[in-house]
């Protein structure tokens, strides 16, 4: 009992300081220590972070196999952690000065971490539901935070409701899977699901992913997306983007490998038939958008895509090329947001994309920064974004997947269209209303940073690459 | 003799019926709520249908954890239709409709 407490130490921990933490400020200063508390809750985040990243190697498993933390828990929790705690002090300022700050976010987001950290640990079906609906029931408090907006209240709404409806999918198929193999861990299902599983465990898996499917948003499962995006408040957008994404797909591949690694073959044609769905449709239909957050959805769904195609290889490396992926994008999600936190004109926010005519003029630094985040969002060489891109297509391409690896390519040439749009207009844009930049060390901060990484990135990409690698062998043997 | 069939098939059905009611119907947000919790609760149906079928005791833990959240998640949903309400003044399903996705 002791050890198994041992292992899942840090979630305890988040959860009892967000519990605690919640009692503490209701009884006392309400959202006057809401600033307060979103500092203390980053760096809460980036102590567990460091603390799971340098608790060294190996494998546990704890409560008879329902909770593991091997290398591929880490690489993702860390991830998920850290890009938390940025995207918590990036929002900070924008969401004082609209004065909806409440002192329930960033508790609500430290819940939201802990369901993360349970999902791409989890070893069990019931493990894997009670963490991924931690996640998201916090998650459908925070969309509708801005509890007096109508577009935050209905992204609220509508998130719910499809999220509501994909864990009822993936549900159903849990209840399948466990009726025909007659167990929920994922230990025994592998076992029983060698070679060639029975009609209904297929039928299972097939609702299971589906399920998934909606919590990446990969086409068809996507239409939540953009109205969540757009009508959330733009610091909490920047949340859904990066670590609810991070989490989903390591919970995507710990489903895939571990619970159905003996059918990779069955899986194989979902999995390449949703990324090659969300890589086209997020690429067409971000054209057409004025709006920069819902343009972020839709470069997040097919963003998503190109995820979800190292996967689809089925092999280690696709695994270790998905993880890559979803680093870089996290990465490159945090320095776009922040720029798209900044963007605001006589103190208001502003999202309109045309609004950013000329911005070099006024603003060279920031423009040059965002000129290099788009550049790599788009997978133009040197960028960092090309190197994730290469690497998954690599993968299709060593997994036997040639024609989806092909279809990335043209799908990546039509997606660059929109993000080099951004970048015309802020170069060669007409004259027009000049667009101000929030002042704020901490946006100014972390978008330059993010860009800097894209640039310096490419000679080692700090290392990630050797630890995917690590933490996908302990993924798929 | 009522056997495992039968209860899959009543289960099967009040999913189809939950997944219908929630994308054909054009009136009440409240029928949305009420669909999610049919398509859970046949699946605890499923469950336990199963677990009496297996002998085994962890698909009836896994209906009481499903159950629990259902609670949890129709609380979460009613209150932010009222936010929603408050702000709008109405819940039919085709008024919300300001962003268009």
């Amino acid at each position: 009992m002791q050890a198994d407490l041992n292992v899942i130490l840090p979630e305890i921990l988040i959860s009892v300081y967000a519990m605690a933490a919640l009692l503490g400020v209701a009884y006392t200063g309400k959202d006057r220590y809401a600033p307060l508390l979103v500092w203390i809750t980053a760096a809460v985040f980036v102590v567990m972070a460091a603390w799971i990243g340098f608790s060294g190697d190996g494998t546990r498993t704890a409560f008879g196999g329902m909770f593991n933390d091997d290398g591929f828990a880490r690489f993702a929790k860390v991830a998920v952690l850290l890009s938390a705690a940025a995207v918590l002090l990036m929002g900070q300022d924008y969401m004082a000065q609209r004065d909806m700050l409440r002192f329930e976010y960033p508790l609500l987001v430290a819940l939201a971490a802990v369901g993360m950290m349970m999902m791409v640990s989890a070893g069990d079906l019931m493990a894997l539901y009670m963490g991924l609906e931690l996640q998201s029931l916090a998650l459908y408090v925070v969309a509708s935070l801005r509890r007096d907006s109508v577009k935050s209240t209905e992204a609220g709404l509508k998130y719910f409701v499809l999220g509501a409806l994909s864990s009822g999918i993936l549900l159903y198929g849990a209840s399948l899977v466990y009726g025909y193999t007659g167990t929920t861990l994922f230990s025994g299902i592998i076992a029983s699901a060698e070679g060639q599983a029975p009609l209904g465990l297929l039928i299972g898996l097939v609702f299971v992913l589906a399920g998934l499917a909606f919590k990446v948003s990969a086409v068809p499962f996507h239409m939540w997306t953009p109205d969540v995006y757009e009508g959330a408040p733009t610091p909490i957008t920047a949340f859904f983007a990066t670590a609810p994404k991070m989490a989903a797909m390591a919970l995507f591949a710990r489903v895939a490998h571990d619970a159905f690694g003996g059918v990779v073959g069955d899986w194989q044609q979902v999995i390449a038939v949703l990324s090659l769905l969300s890589m086209f449709l997020g690429g067409i239909a971000a054209i057409g958008q004025t709006d920069i957050k819902r343009l972020m959805a839709y470069s997040s769904i097919a963003h998503m895509g190109y995820a979800l195609m190292g996967l689809a290889a089925g092999t280690a490396f696709g695994v270790q090329a998905m993880l890559v992926y979803m680093a870089i994008y996290v990465t490159m999600n945090v320095g776009t947001f922040a720029f798209v936190l900044s963007m605001e004109r006589d103190g208001r926010p502003v999202t309109d994309i045309a609004s950013l005519n000329l911005y070099s003029r006024a603003h060279p630094g920031r423009a040059l920064a965002v000129l290099i985040l788009m550049f790599s969002l788009a997978g133009v060489p040197p960028f960092l974004g090309f190197f994730g891109k290469l690497y998954v297509l690599r993968a299709a391409y060593d997994g036997g997947l040639v024609w989806l690896a092909v279809a990335g390519v043209i799908a990546s040439v039509i997606g660059a269209f929109y993000y080099l749009r951004i970048v015309f207009f802020m170069y060669f844009g007409e004259e027009g209303e000049p667009l101000e930049a929030r002042k704020s060390p901490v946006l100014w901060g972390f978008l330059m940073a993010s860009a800097a990484i894209m640039v310096v990135g490419m000679l080692n990409m700090f290392g990630v690459e050797a630890m995917a690698q690590a933490a996908a062998a302990t993924l798929v043997d | 003799m009522i056997g495992l069939e039968h209860y899959l098939t009543v289960a099967a059905a009040l999913f189809v019926i939950g997944i219908f009611g929630l994308f054909l119907n054009r009136k009440n947000v409240i029928i949305l709520l009420m669909s999610i919790e049919l398509m859970l609760l046949s699946v605890n149906v499923n469950l336990v249908a199963f677990s009496s079928f297996l002998g085994d005791m962890v698909g009836q833990v896994f209906t009481l954890f499903v159950l629990t959240v259902a609670a949890a998640e129709a609380a979460i949903g009613l209150a932010i239709l009222v936010c929603f309400f408050r702000n709008r003044g109405t819940i039919a399903v085709e008024d919300v409709n300001v962003m268009k996705g």
